[in-house]
Protein backbone atom coordinates (compact mmCIF):
# COMPACT_ATOMS: atom_id res chain seq x y z
CA UNK A 1 0.00 0.00 0.00
CA UNK A 2 2.96 2.52 0.63
CA UNK A 3 4.89 1.63 -2.29
CA UNK A 4 1.85 2.32 -4.57
CA UNK A 5 1.09 5.72 -2.71
CA UNK A 6 4.72 6.73 -2.79
CA UNK A 7 4.18 5.75 -6.94
CA UNK A 8 1.20 7.87 -6.93
CA UNK A 9 2.83 10.50 -5.02
CA UNK A 10 5.99 10.48 -7.84
CA UNK A 11 3.39 10.87 -10.50
CA UNK A 12 1.69 13.90 -9.28
CA UNK A 13 3.02 16.16 -6.62
CA UNK A 14 0.26 17.79 -5.17
CA UNK A 15 1.99 18.99 -2.07
CA UNK A 16 1.99 22.41 -4.09
CA UNK A 17 0.55 25.08 -5.71
CA UNK A 18 -2.22 24.26 -8.87
CA UNK A 19 -1.10 25.79 -12.25
CA UNK A 20 -3.83 27.67 -14.09
CA UNK A 21 -4.20 29.24 -17.19
CA UNK A 22 -5.41 33.00 -17.44
CA UNK A 23 -7.19 34.03 -20.49
CA UNK A 24 -8.54 37.16 -20.84
CA UNK A 25 -11.17 37.43 -17.69
CA UNK A 26 -11.31 33.13 -17.59
CA UNK A 27 -9.37 31.76 -15.20
CA UNK A 28 -9.92 28.18 -14.73
CA UNK A 29 -7.26 25.37 -13.11
CA UNK A 30 -5.33 23.04 -15.50
CA UNK A 31 -6.88 19.83 -13.60
CA UNK A 32 -10.23 21.02 -14.82
CA UNK A 33 -9.19 21.49 -18.52
CA UNK A 34 -7.75 18.29 -18.28
CA UNK A 35 -11.24 16.86 -17.05
CA UNK A 36 -12.92 18.80 -19.37
CA UNK A 37 -10.88 17.29 -22.68
CA UNK A 38 -11.82 13.86 -20.70
CA UNK A 39 -15.51 14.30 -21.17
CA UNK A 40 -15.10 16.07 -24.87
CA UNK A 41 -13.09 12.69 -25.74
CA UNK A 42 -14.91 10.28 -24.33
CA UNK A 43 -18.13 12.07 -25.75
CA UNK A 44 -16.89 11.96 -29.41
CA UNK A 45 -16.19 8.08 -28.67
CA UNK A 46 -19.92 7.80 -26.92
CA UNK A 47 -20.81 9.21 -30.46
CA UNK A 48 -18.40 6.32 -32.72
CA UNK A 49 -17.95 3.56 -30.86
CA UNK A 50 -20.28 0.44 -31.47
CA UNK A 51 -22.16 -0.75 -28.41
CA UNK A 52 -21.83 -3.97 -29.58
CA UNK A 53 -24.49 -4.65 -29.52
CA UNK A 54 -26.71 -5.16 -32.88
CA UNK A 55 -30.13 -3.49 -33.87
CA UNK A 56 -33.38 -4.62 -35.58
CA UNK A 57 -36.07 -7.10 -35.12
CA UNK A 58 -34.93 -9.98 -32.65
CA UNK A 59 -31.71 -9.68 -32.38
CA UNK B 1 -60.83 -7.54 -15.44
CA UNK B 2 -61.27 -4.83 -18.08
CA UNK B 3 -59.00 -3.59 -20.68
CA UNK B 4 -58.53 0.20 -21.21
CA UNK B 5 -56.95 1.89 -23.61
CA UNK B 6 -54.64 5.59 -23.43
CA UNK B 7 -52.11 7.03 -25.50
CA UNK B 8 -51.33 3.19 -27.04
CA UNK B 9 -50.96 1.90 -23.88
CA UNK B 10 -52.88 -0.95 -22.84
CA UNK B 11 -53.93 -1.75 -19.06
CA UNK B 12 -56.07 -4.00 -17.13
CA UNK B 13 -57.91 -2.65 -13.73
CA UNK B 14 -59.57 -4.39 -11.77
CA UNK B 15 -63.25 -3.93 -11.51
CA UNK B 16 -64.76 -2.70 -8.51
CA UNK B 17 -68.28 -2.06 -7.08
CA UNK B 18 -70.80 0.75 -8.15
CA UNK B 19 -70.42 2.55 -4.37
CA UNK B 20 -66.91 2.94 -4.82
CA UNK B 21 -65.72 3.64 -7.87
CA UNK B 22 -65.57 7.41 -7.04
CA UNK B 23 -63.20 6.89 -4.78
CA UNK B 24 -60.14 8.98 -4.84
CA UNK B 25 -58.05 5.38 -4.14
CA UNK B 26 -60.01 3.56 -6.88
CA UNK B 27 -59.26 6.94 -9.04
CA UNK B 28 -55.76 6.96 -8.40
CA UNK B 29 -55.27 3.14 -8.93
CA UNK B 30 -56.74 3.11 -12.73
CA UNK B 31 -54.65 6.59 -13.34
CA UNK B 32 -51.61 5.29 -12.20
CA UNK B 33 -52.46 1.51 -14.28
CA UNK B 34 -53.34 3.06 -17.15
CA UNK B 35 -50.33 5.85 -17.30
CA UNK B 36 -47.55 3.41 -15.76
CA UNK B 37 -48.49 -0.56 -17.13
CA UNK B 38 -45.85 -2.51 -15.91
CA UNK B 39 -45.07 -4.03 -19.10
CA UNK B 40 -43.96 -0.23 -20.01
CA UNK B 41 -42.38 0.65 -16.16
CA UNK B 42 -40.40 -2.90 -16.85
CA UNK B 43 -40.08 -3.34 -20.76
CA UNK B 44 -38.94 -6.51 -22.55
CA UNK B 45 -38.15 -4.73 -25.68
CA UNK B 46 -36.50 -1.33 -26.85
CA UNK B 47 -36.11 0.48 -30.32
CA UNK B 48 -32.91 -0.71 -32.31
CA UNK B 49 -31.80 3.14 -31.84
CA UNK B 50 -31.41 2.92 -28.08
CA UNK B 51 -28.15 0.60 -28.60
CA UNK B 52 -26.02 3.96 -28.01
CA UNK B 53 -23.20 4.97 -25.53
CA UNK B 54 -25.15 8.23 -24.88
CA UNK B 55 -27.93 5.86 -23.14
CA UNK B 56 -25.16 3.91 -21.38
CA UNK B 57 -24.03 7.01 -20.07
CA UNK B 58 -27.36 7.82 -18.76
CA UNK B 59 -27.65 4.50 -16.44
CA UNK B 60 -24.08 5.20 -15.61
CA UNK B 61 -25.05 8.17 -13.96
CA UNK B 62 -27.64 6.62 -12.11
CA UNK B 63 -24.86 3.61 -10.95
CA UNK B 64 -22.56 6.76 -9.74
CA UNK B 65 -25.34 8.14 -7.70
CA UNK B 66 -26.26 5.14 -5.90
CA UNK B 67 -22.36 4.68 -4.48
CA UNK B 68 -22.69 8.65 -4.22
CA UNK B 69 -25.97 8.09 -1.66
CA UNK B 70 -24.15 4.58 -0.03
CA UNK B 71 -20.62 6.23 0.47
CA UNK B 72 -22.60 9.04 2.20
CA UNK B 73 -25.24 6.96 4.43
CA UNK B 74 -21.79 5.85 5.93
CA UNK B 75 -20.12 8.96 6.29
CA UNK B 76 -23.63 10.44 7.60
CA UNK B 77 -23.31 7.22 10.45
CA UNK B 78 -19.35 8.02 11.07
CA UNK B 79 -19.18 11.77 11.28
CA UNK B 80 -16.03 13.83 10.72
CA UNK B 81 -13.13 12.55 13.15
CA UNK B 82 -13.82 9.42 11.15
CA UNK B 83 -13.72 10.35 7.71
CA UNK B 84 -11.01 13.12 8.43
CA UNK B 85 -8.68 10.62 10.89
CA UNK B 86 -8.83 6.72 10.18
CA UNK B 87 -8.08 5.22 7.30
CA UNK B 88 -11.59 3.73 6.21
CA UNK B 89 -12.73 7.07 7.14
CA UNK B 90 -10.56 8.63 4.28
CA UNK B 91 -10.84 5.76 1.95
CA UNK B 92 -15.11 6.15 2.61
CA UNK B 93 -14.77 10.03 2.19
CA UNK B 94 -12.59 9.39 -1.00
CA UNK B 95 -15.39 6.95 -2.79
CA UNK B 96 -17.91 9.84 -1.87
CA UNK B 97 -15.55 12.45 -3.75
CA UNK B 98 -14.89 10.37 -6.66
CA UNK B 99 -18.11 8.95 -6.96
CA UNK B 100 -19.87 12.66 -7.11
CA UNK B 101 -16.85 13.62 -10.35
CA UNK B 102 -17.91 10.34 -11.62
CA UNK B 103 -21.91 11.08 -11.67
CA UNK B 104 -21.03 14.76 -13.01
CA UNK B 105 -18.81 12.94 -15.65
CA UNK B 106 -21.50 10.78 -16.62
CA UNK B 107 -24.54 12.90 -16.93
CA UNK B 108 -22.45 15.87 -18.61
CA UNK B 109 -21.99 12.92 -21.21
CA UNK B 110 -25.54 11.81 -21.59
CA UNK B 111 -26.72 15.59 -20.90
CA UNK B 112 -24.26 16.65 -24.67
CA UNK B 113 -25.60 13.69 -26.16
CA UNK B 114 -29.58 13.89 -25.33
CA UNK B 115 -28.95 18.16 -26.45
CA UNK B 116 -28.09 17.45 -30.00
CA UNK B 117 -30.64 14.38 -30.22
CA UNK B 118 -32.86 17.42 -29.58
CA UNK B 119 -34.42 14.84 -26.98
CA UNK B 120 -37.34 16.89 -26.19
CA UNK B 121 -38.75 16.57 -29.59
CA UNK B 122 -42.35 14.50 -30.15
CA UNK B 123 -44.23 15.61 -26.45
CA UNK B 124 -40.93 14.82 -24.23
CA UNK B 125 -40.26 18.37 -22.39
CA UNK B 126 -40.75 17.19 -19.46
CA UNK B 127 -38.42 14.48 -20.28
CA UNK B 128 -35.71 16.58 -20.70
CA UNK B 129 -36.55 19.50 -18.43
CA UNK B 130 -36.36 16.74 -15.60
CA UNK B 131 -33.15 15.60 -16.62
CA UNK B 132 -31.83 19.27 -16.49
CA UNK B 133 -33.08 20.30 -13.08
CA UNK B 134 -31.30 17.34 -12.09
CA UNK B 135 -27.73 18.42 -13.57
CA UNK B 136 -28.63 22.17 -11.56
CA UNK B 137 -29.79 20.57 -8.16
CA UNK B 138 -26.46 18.08 -8.56
CA UNK B 139 -24.28 21.04 -8.54
CA UNK B 140 -25.94 22.94 -5.47
CA UNK B 141 -25.96 19.19 -4.15
CA UNK B 142 -22.07 19.47 -4.50
CA UNK B 143 -21.52 22.93 -3.50
CA UNK B 144 -22.98 22.54 -0.42
CA UNK B 145 -20.93 19.22 0.18
CA UNK B 146 -17.82 21.45 -0.78
CA UNK B 147 -18.49 23.63 2.71
CA UNK B 148 -19.46 20.83 4.33
CA UNK B 149 -16.35 19.02 4.78
CA UNK B 150 -15.29 20.62 8.09
CA UNK B 151 -11.33 21.47 7.04
CA UNK B 152 -9.69 24.62 5.67
CA UNK B 153 -10.77 23.65 2.11
CA UNK B 154 -14.79 24.23 3.14
CA UNK B 155 -13.69 27.03 4.99
CA UNK B 156 -11.50 28.26 1.95
CA UNK B 157 -14.80 27.70 -0.73
CA UNK B 158 -17.63 29.23 1.75
CA UNK B 159 -15.93 32.77 2.23
CA UNK B 160 -15.32 32.69 -2.10
CA UNK B 161 -18.95 31.44 -2.61
CA UNK B 162 -20.75 33.96 -0.35
CA UNK B 163 -19.72 36.57 -2.27
CA UNK B 164 -21.26 34.51 -5.41
CA UNK B 165 -24.25 34.20 -3.24
CA UNK B 166 -24.44 38.19 -2.10
CA UNK B 167 -23.82 39.24 -5.87
CA UNK B 168 -27.05 36.94 -6.13
CA UNK B 169 -29.16 38.69 -3.42
CA UNK B 170 -29.61 35.48 -2.00
CA UNK B 171 -27.15 35.51 0.84
CA UNK B 172 -29.56 35.87 3.69
CA UNK B 173 -31.22 33.13 2.43
CA UNK B 174 -28.86 30.80 1.76
CA UNK B 175 -25.15 31.70 3.72
CA UNK B 176 -22.87 29.07 2.55
CA UNK B 177 -21.05 30.08 6.32
CA UNK B 178 -23.64 28.82 8.05
CA UNK B 179 -22.75 25.18 8.48
CA UNK B 180 -25.31 23.54 9.71
CA UNK B 181 -27.78 25.12 7.50
CA UNK B 182 -25.57 23.65 4.36
CA UNK B 183 -25.04 20.44 5.94
CA UNK B 184 -28.67 19.84 6.02
CA UNK B 185 -29.11 20.89 2.34
CA UNK B 186 -26.77 18.63 2.14
CA UNK B 187 -27.61 15.78 3.64
CA UNK B 188 -31.22 16.06 3.46
CA UNK B 189 -32.90 18.75 0.93
CA UNK B 190 -30.96 18.19 -2.32
CA UNK B 191 -30.78 14.46 -2.30
CA UNK B 192 -34.15 13.83 -1.87
CA UNK B 193 -34.54 16.68 -4.86
CA UNK B 194 -32.22 14.79 -7.29
CA UNK B 195 -33.06 11.42 -6.28
CA UNK B 196 -37.09 11.89 -6.73
CA UNK B 197 -35.99 14.34 -10.14
CA UNK B 198 -34.22 11.23 -11.33
CA UNK B 199 -36.73 9.04 -10.38
CA UNK B 200 -39.21 11.40 -12.25
CA UNK B 201 -36.96 11.44 -15.46
CA UNK B 202 -36.47 7.51 -15.69
CA UNK B 203 -40.40 7.50 -15.33
CA UNK B 204 -40.73 10.01 -18.14
CA UNK B 205 -38.70 7.80 -20.00
CA UNK B 206 -40.50 4.85 -19.79
CA UNK B 207 -43.82 6.68 -20.31
CA UNK B 208 -42.82 8.96 -23.13
CA UNK B 209 -40.39 6.06 -24.52
CA UNK B 210 -36.55 7.21 -25.76
CA UNK B 211 -36.80 10.26 -28.37
CA UNK B 212 -36.44 8.83 -32.61
CA UNK B 213 -33.19 9.61 -34.55
CA UNK B 214 -33.32 12.81 -36.18
CA UNK B 215 -35.24 12.80 -39.47
CA UNK B 216 -37.16 9.60 -38.54
CA UNK B 217 -40.74 9.20 -38.37
CA UNK B 218 -41.98 10.47 -35.29
CA UNK B 219 -43.50 9.07 -32.32
CA UNK B 220 -44.81 5.77 -31.53
CA UNK B 221 -44.26 4.20 -28.00
CA UNK B 222 -41.13 2.61 -27.65
CA UNK B 223 -43.17 -0.86 -27.64
CA UNK B 224 -44.80 0.24 -31.18
CA UNK B 225 -41.24 0.65 -32.63
CA UNK B 226 -38.92 -1.35 -34.39
CA UNK B 227 -37.74 -3.17 -31.72
CA UNK B 228 -34.48 -4.75 -30.10
CA UNK B 229 -34.12 -6.85 -27.33
CA UNK B 230 -33.77 -4.91 -23.83
CA UNK B 231 -30.42 -5.40 -22.02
Amino acid sequence: MAAITMFLGALVNLTKPGHYIHWHFITISVANVVVIALMVIVFIAALLLPTGHKGGNGS
Amino acid sequence: MTTIEEKGAVAEVDEVDEEVAGQWTVKIRRFLVAKLPPERLIPDRQPAYMASWIYIFGALSIAALTCVILSGSLLAIEGPAWWHLSGLGLFVNSLHLWSVELFFFFMVIHLWGKFFMAAWRGNRQLTWITGVVTFLVSVGAALTGYVSQTNFDSQWISTQAKDGMNSLGIGAYFNVLNFGQMLMWHIYLLPIGVVALTGLHVLMVRTKGIVTPIGAPDDAPAEDATTAEAH
